[in-house]
């Protein structure tokens, strides 16, 4: 039983079957990689997973709980977080400030009236997102101002602020899409320094196939909608059906 | 200090010493010289310096903060002094009775109006506001004439109950025999200062609200709030849930809206309907972008500056006008006079709509992002006397 | 039955221009995005347009005539219209009875006139930046608008006749059957009728049936695509705000003799289209349209006395009750479409 268990799960818009039938596991403590040509559906499938659609069939159970039908916060307070494609972070806060928001979000849940407290008397958080900041290199950064980073750090913000809420399940969209070879490479270091330090699942939806391969552990390749096949990176790489359905066309 | 720190402190004192001292401040001009006409230190104007300031405030915590732009705050005032006239007409003239139901009542409204505006953002949100003030404006003027006395609007009269009304308590709104519409008027040589209860009562409570302003701009809840109006989307996949912040910061503000209600019909005894009008929405808006929105000082800015202008803009007249430019030749003079004279006397909302659109266009961050850049700029030409070859490192 | 005729009637006029306003508000904000606060200002200028006409056709001059003379004994001066001087006694009279319809003509090119300058000088700055921002600056400009033709005119209602054939009402009843003096209209309120569907026809008309309003469209669906298409969508653009601007100045051209005009009549009837727009659902035409009109009759419904009897004071909140009930169960508004002005 995986920590992210998708049943049966079919979505339509209109006329066009976005999903039909995924069945996906994803194992605790694992990287998973889910890949696939342009409109196979990962952008839908992962939209479902954090609640911001909801399918017209099947289940999915995080964690042993159901997921649908509830809220994206309500998902995220699950265990699930979600880094963009767009890094989406607070562009008109400081850094230490971006940072100390998920802090609150994880001790105090999704809504606390404190309103005339001073933010920096809270020891505790200022304390962990200052020990997360200096996980992420981004110490010397604190009081910048978040929207005047360069992307790379913007990306490592997102995530670190991500992680900052000690996730169970952290979902990466095509974290890398748009970047230099340099931030690229910066980012599967990073990925792979979180995966081997913390215990965290990871599913990640990628194009970029140097970066699923050299992260994934297990990957499921989409098309159409609909799963293809589901297995370790070796053999993907040489099953037949892929390089037809997707690396074949890219590569 | 009072759990705040350095920066926040300084401003905080330098805003109780000019709000206490107000009426020297402002009353700079001798009382027969000629620009006595510039003074701004009588009670009724600096009651209304205070008492916009707080409404301005209060709307900065929504607007400033969140981004959700009300257009219907003026319900909320129109509440406040209904509120407080009808603590004068069942109970008596002291203001202690209406202040506080005047807090809690606009605390209501603020409440249901909000929980159904805040279901929508952006535009959708500025237009339910509208049409929830302008139905409250609307019901104020027919149905609920029981309760608000329709166009007349309401005031105490004399078969009024009054229940706590002692034989020898005063017969205008007052605070424990304090009465707000008495002044010490003191002579220092040629000037005239005069020193108002009603306003210090304003004063010291506006003291009191900027201070909860700032501990609110400086708190984790303040900090939510600015996140929601930076990144929504962020803000949910954080785990936390925007809704009770906008609403809590609305109600909030609406409290504020509330207060300066309550204070205004504290001068004067009186309430109507027209103060619910959106019109007043839109003036407390112009405001709070004029001084600059998001900023602890800039609604304080912006209400002083509105309602100082708006006071001296209607007292020049074209007879003033001639006497100023008197040193032109003649036709010139004329020429000049007529240039101006749309913009002065009754044609200081023509004035103002200009500004407005000028602050809007060019500088958003109102006068505070003005001085601002004043600063900089000063700050940038000495630098660059004392040190000529060194340049900015490009960002 | 017969009341409730009645009531559809007089909710026609309201709505018409319910409708005209909400339509320029829909297209203006459907094409370029902007949510204009100034729009009822249009309205107002339209309505000043009527006015200006009216007082330019009678201006005169004075002569003295010499057969008639005042209580003292003075030769009389007679003040005589340079138009009926011109164009002699019947068609003069006739033309400045005719003012408000003649205000039409003189209106469309002022009124297009208005609309570039305002795109062209303000709106364009604003088509990057928030709709907030979009919101307070045109709010300015409304309060501009407002205070200049208050500086011209005054603050005090102006009567702007219509002409005389329209005056008096016309008997509705006798013609489906009722009694005489059952339901009564006003003739002008029902070439007001006509006339809004003429121009709401026309608008469509351009839209649906020419290459223009056919990019027009294609652009309020979808911006993007149409820019990439290498069309110049930004000209096409200034020229529908042009025409949503005389459209608004139609709307008040026409209103000018049912309430006489005042500086501050485009706020009144901006709030409550702003009201009608979103009730119709934001950048939907066909919703402005209807939402107009059905907004104007449940209004017209609301004030009779059997309902009011009822529910006390429910004319005056009707429209924003509804709008709130729809905004919330029905976000979209009526006729909304997908996707527009959702955060």
């Amino acid at each position: 039983m995986g920590i992210l268990e998708v049943k049966d799960v079919g979505k339509r818009f209109g006329g066009l079957q976005a999903l039909g039938d995924v069945n996906l596991s994803v194992a605790e403590n694992t990287v998973h990689a889910i890949i696939g040509p342009n409109g196979a559906g990962k952008s839908t499938l992962l939209n479902v997973l954090v609640g911001k659609l909801i399918p017209d069939t099947g289940s999915v159970m995080f964690d042993g709980q159901s997921v649908l039908g509830r809220k994206p916060y309500e998902i995220n307070q699950m265990g699930i977080s979600r880094v963009f494609q767009t890094p989406e972070i607070f562009i008109d806060l400081s850094v230490l400030e971006n940072m100390m928001i998920p802090c609150f979000a994880k001790r105090d849940g999704s809504f606390r009236m404190h309103a005339i407290e001073n933010m920096h008397d809270e020891k505790d958080i200022v304390e962990k997102a200052e020990s997360m900041l200096e996980d992420m290199n981004m110490a010397d950064k604190r009081e910048m101002h978040a929207g005047s980073m360069s992307r790379g750090d913007k990306r490592r913000l997102e995530i670190g602020m991500c992680l900052a809420q000690e996730p169970r399940l952290l979902l990466l969209d095509e974290p890398t899409a748009g970047m230099a070879r340099a931030d690229t490479n910066n980012t599967i270091d990073l990925l792979k320094q979180i995966k081997d330090e913390r215990d965290i699942t990871i599913a990640i939806i990628e194009h970029d196939m140097h970066v699923v391969f050299s992260l994934a552990e297990r990957i499921t390749v989409l098309a159409q909608g609909t799963p293809l096949v589901e297995d370790t990176p070796e053999n993907i790489k040489g099953h037949p059906k892929v390089r037809e359905a997707y690396l074949g066309e890219s590569a | 200090m009072l759990g705040l720190n350095k920066k926040d402190m300084t401003l905080l004192i330098v805003v109780t010493i000019l709000t206490l001292s107000a009426p020297f401040i402002l009353n700079p001009f001798p009382t027969d010289s000629a620009m006595a006409q510039f003074n701004a230190g009588y009670p009724d104007l600096m009651q209304r310096f205070a008492i916009f300031g707080i409404f301005a405030i209060g709307f900065n915590l929504l607007f400033g903060l969140t981004g959700y732009l009300s257009f219907g705050h003026a319900a909320f005032l129109g509440v406040g002094s209904y509120s407080v006239v009808w603590m004068y007409k069942l109970l008596d003239y002291n203001v202690i009775w209406g202040l506080p139901l005047a807090i809690v009542t606009s605390g209501i409204f603020a409440l249901l109006i909000g929980f159904v505006s805040m279901r929508r953002s952006g535009i959708y949100f500025s237009i339910l506001t509208l049409a929830f003030a302008q139905m409250s404006f609307n019901l104020a003027y027919s149905v609920l004439t029981p309760i608000t006395n329709g166009e007349t609007g309401l005031q105490v009269y004399n078969n009024d109950p009054q229940v706590l009304m002692g034989a020898n308590e005063a017969s205008s709104p007052h605070l424990f025999g304090l009465v707000m519409n008495s002044s010490a008027k003191v002579g220092v040589g040629a000037w005239e200062f005069t020193f108002n209860n009603g306003y210090y009562f304003c004063g010291v409570i506006a003291i009191l609200v900027f201070y909860l302003s700032i501990r609110i701009f400086r708190s984790p809840f303040g900090m939510m709030l600015r996140a929601i109006k930076s990144n929504q989307t962020r803000m949910a996949y954080t785990g936390l849930n925007p809704r009770p912040y906008t609403l809590a910061a609305f109600v909030i503000s609406g409290m504020y809206a509330g207060l300066a209600g309550g204070l205004l019909a504290s001068m004067d005894p009186l309430a109507g309907a027209e103060r619910m009008q959106w019109t007043a929405s839109g003036e407390v808006v112009l405001m709070t972008i004029l001084g600059g929105a998001g900023t602890l000082m800039g609604p304080v800015l912006g209400a002083g500056f509105i309602k100082y202008f708006e006071n001296i803009f209607s007292k020049i007249n074209d007879t003033v006008l001639h006497n100023w430019f008197a040193f032109l030749p003649d036709g010139l003079e004329d020429f000049v006079v007529f240039l101006i004279h749309p913009f002065i006397g009754k044609g200081w909302h023509l004035t103002l709509g200009i500004l407005f659109m000028l602050v809007v266009t060019f500088l958003p961050g109102g006068l505070v992002e003005g001085g601002q850049r004043i600063a900089a700029m000063i700050k940038r030409t000495k630098e660059d006397e004392d040190t000529p070859a060194k340049t900015e490192p490009a960002e | 039955m017969d009341a409730i005729i009645l009531q559809i009637l007089n909710g026609l006029d309201k709505g018409s221009a319910y409708a005209l306003i909400a339509l320029g508000l829909t297209l203006i904000f459907g094409t370029l995005g902007v949510v204009n606060f100034a729009h009822g200002a249009l309205f107002m200028i339209g309505a000043f347009c009527a006015v200006t006409l009216s007082k330019l056709l009678n201006l005169s001059f004075e002569t003295i005539d010499p057969t008639q003379t005042d209580f003292l004994g003075n030769p009389l001066k007679v003040k005589t219209p340079y138009v009926i001087e011109w164009f002699g006694m019947d068609t003069g009279s006739a033309i400045i009875d005719w003012a408000v319809p003649l205000a039409i003509l003189f209106s469309i090119p002022i009124m297009i006139c208005v609309g570039f300058i305002m795109e062209r000088g303000l709106i364009k700055h604003f088509y990057k930046r928030e709709h907030a921002d979009q919101i307070l600056v045109t709010f300015g400009l409304a309060i501009v608008l407002q205070e200049v033709i208050k500086y011209f005119y005054g603050a005090n209602p102006i009567p702007t006749p219509a002409p005389d054939v329209f005056k008096g009402s016309f008997d509705f009843g006798t013609m489906l059957g009722f009694d005489p003096n059952v339901i009564i209209y006003p003739y002008w309120r029902l070439v007001y009728f006509f006339f809004s569907a003429v121009v709401i026809g026309g608008v469509f008309a351009f839209l649906q049936f020419t290459t223009f309003g056919m990019v027009v469209r294609a652009g309020m669906a979808d911006r993007e695509t149409v820019g990439l298409l290498g069309i110049n969508i930004d000209k096409r653009f200034t020229i529908m705000f042009g025409v949503a601007a005389a459209v608004a100045g139609l709307a008040g051209v026409m209103y000018a003799p049912i309430n006489s005009p005042n500086y501050h009549m485009g706020m009144d009837f901006l709030v409550l289209s702003f009201v009608v727009v979103v009730v119709g659902g934001m950048g939907s035409l066909p919703g402005a349209v209807l939402a107009g009109f059905l907004l104007g009759i449940l209004e017209s419904f609301a004030s009779m006395n059997e309902i009011k009897s009822l529910i006390p004071g429910i004319d005056q909140i009707i429209i924003y009750v509804v709008a709130i009930i729809i905004l919330l169960t029905r976000p979209r508004g009526l006729m909304g479409r997908k996707g527009v002005m959702e955060e």
